[in-house]
């Protein structure tokens, strides 16, 4: 699990870093007088101080020159084009966005780029290792764990996480007693209480839950 | 978002130093709060003084109690053998927040220091909220008020906090240690949050440039005996409605010894009546005493147009609070 040698270096500057969002707004606002959301970009962020991060994603070192307010998220999906982690809410309240951080699964939405100095990402695409997919990836195609797919990067980056929270011995909301510290029973309820924070708006819950099951199965077993 | 600059100091007194007077300087850790509202255009800050860094995350015992750094993770601290062990309702109020993502984020500082979840509060599209505007009024006064105050309000803002976490440890009796540009000073968490009055922008006592550094759980034995009930609208990541951390300390006879009661989701802080607590004190536990307690701690509410069940909604979680907590070995 070593970085590639060669190291990819890429500049975030503000001036690139217009979003879509920003563009399209200003845009409509001026009447389509492109020049007009461009000047205002670079106004607004002339006096932004640019960020020098390193990050490993995917086992891959970047060297990155940020603007701050750049996210995690929109790293990866508008800078460096790995657009597996999808951006649903955008506010950590749909969990689409899930990656793993040293291992651990947090929305990337809500995470500034340029807080993860030293840190290794792990996103959706980072998930098969010599060509075979993740043991979870390969359940949710078996148990027909999705319908549109959206959702479907994040619900598997949390449940990667999640079966190692269960190993480890962590409780949930819904674990009796978190004061004796005992085995976590993997019941679906205790699925479902962990992987709350991925929404899926076509409602493939039960068949989310019938993989995850499966694959912990698997590992106890 | 409006442009600011950011800054990852090493040391507590760094971050101090670099927060200094600006007003339109932040203070930023686990982010899920306050970059959301970055996006959202309530708060804009010029400046971003990263915390995460600082060696503000262990839990340590100390004197007989617990230490809880700032930076401690809620994920963390949730799962920590000793909270569990000896402090139950604050590992079972943690696990009831958010989702897992967000407690991985989320550190103790930060919970400490959330925003109110009122609707006009987060939307600037609605121009009256005195708490992002001083002045401009309170949207929720005559709006959809279903999640907000009963108890402590005031004609400036009904807004409630949504912290789980502050209400275990109101029930614990928590002092949250800071360091700011005048040295270092304790406040009991009691003391921490404010009630609203007329400058409801001034969600705690905290001073300009002052940073919270660790959460001290006192020595506490019959702590071990307590509960969180969260009430909320979905089973699972969703704020509450209302929320009780109850404690109970059992004498051998079968009489209550001592109880503590914190209440969520109904005003601008963790809602707790020490004295209220006398009067369990003695007596047996069941309905007659928790009517008795449920009714002191509730003088005075003042619902509104859509949060009249609040009121009731609190009384019968009272009473399944504390006969859980009761019913325990």
């Amino acid at each position: 699990m070593k970085p590639d040698d060669k190291t990819r270096i890429a500049h975030v500057t503000p001036r690139e870093f217009v979003t879509r969002r920003e563009f399209v707004g200003a845009t409509v606002l001026a009447g389509g007088i492109a020049s007009i959301p461009l000047a205002e970009a670079q106004t607004d962020t002339q006096d932004t101080h640019l960020v020098r991060c390193s990050i490993i994603i995917n086992n891959q070192a970047h060297d990155l020159t940020l603007d701050p307010r750049v996210t995690l998220l929109d790293l990866l999906r508008e800078n460096l084009h790995m657009t597996g982690s999808k951006k649903g809410c955008d506010h950590g309240q749909c969990g689409a966005c899930t990656v793993l951080v040293n291992g651990r699964r947090i929305n990337s939405c809500l995470s500034l780029a340029v807080q993860h100095e030293g840190d290794k990402i792990t996103t959706i695409e980072g998930l098969p290792t010599g060509g075979e997919l993740h043991p979870v990836q390969q359940a949710f195609i078996e148990y027909d764990a999705f319908q549109c797919g959206y959702c479907t990067p994040g619900q598997i980056c949390s449940a990667v996480a999640m079966i190692e929270e269960v190993k480890a011995g962590d409780a949930s909301a819904v674990t009796p007693h978190v004061s004796e510290q005992a085995a976590i029973q993997f019941t679906d309820d205790e699925i479902r209480e962990r992987m709350s924070g991925n929404i899926c708006r076509c409602g493939a819950y039960p068949n989310i839950v019938a993989a995850v099951r499966s694959v912990y199965g698997r590992n106890a077993a | 978002m409006r442009p600011f600059t950011y800054h990852r100091p090493a040391t507590s007194d760094d971050a101090i130093a670099a927060i200094g007077a600006e007003k339109e300087a932040r203070f930023l850790a686990g982010g899920t709060n306050l970059i959301d509202l970055m996006k959202m255009g309530v708060e804009h800050p010029a400046r971003l003084i990263d915390i995460t860094r600082l060696p503000l995350a262990s839990i340590e015992e100390r004197q007989g109690g617990l230490r809880i750094g700032a930076m401690v993770r809620n994920s963390d601290a949730a799962n920590h053998a000793l909270i569990r062990e000896r402090y139950p309702v604050l590992s079972e109020a943690l696990l009831a927040g958010a989702s897992p993502q967000l407690r991985n984020l989320a550190s103790m500082g930060g919970n400490l220091m959330q925003r109110t979840r009122c609707f006009y509060f987060y939307d600037p599209s609605y121009s009256e909220c005195n708490k992002r505007v001083p002045g401009s009024g309170c949207a929720a006064l005559s709006g959809y008020n279903r999640i907000h105050a009963i108890l402590g309000a005031s004609e400036q803002c009904i807004a409630t906090n949504p912290s789980d976490m502050s209400v275990a440890l109101a029930a614990l009796d928590a002092v949250v240690q800071v360091k700011g540009p005048r040295g270092e000073r304790s406040i009991p968490i009691l003391d921490l949050h404010r009630l609203p009055g007329n400058t409801p922008q001034q969600d705690t006592n905290l001073r300009p440039g002052e940073l919270i550094t660790a959460i001290d759980l006192p020595a506490l034995a019959w702590a071990r005996r307590s509960h969180y009930l969260k009430v909320r609208d979905r089973n699972s990541y969703a704020f509450a409605l209302l929320s009780v951390a109850a404690l109970v300390d059992m004498d051998t006879d079968g009489t209550i010894r001592q109880a503590r009661i914190a209440l969520g989701g109904v005003a601008h802080k963790p809602w707790r009546i020490p004295q209220a607590e006398q009067l369990l004190v003695g007596k047996k536990p069941g309905d007659a005493a928790y009517h008795a307690l449920a009714d002191a701690l509730l003088r005075g509410a003042r619902p509104h147009r859509n949060n009249a069940f609040k009121v009731e909604l609190a009384r019968r979680s009272i009473i399944r609070a504390l006969t859980t907590v009761a019913a325990m070995a």
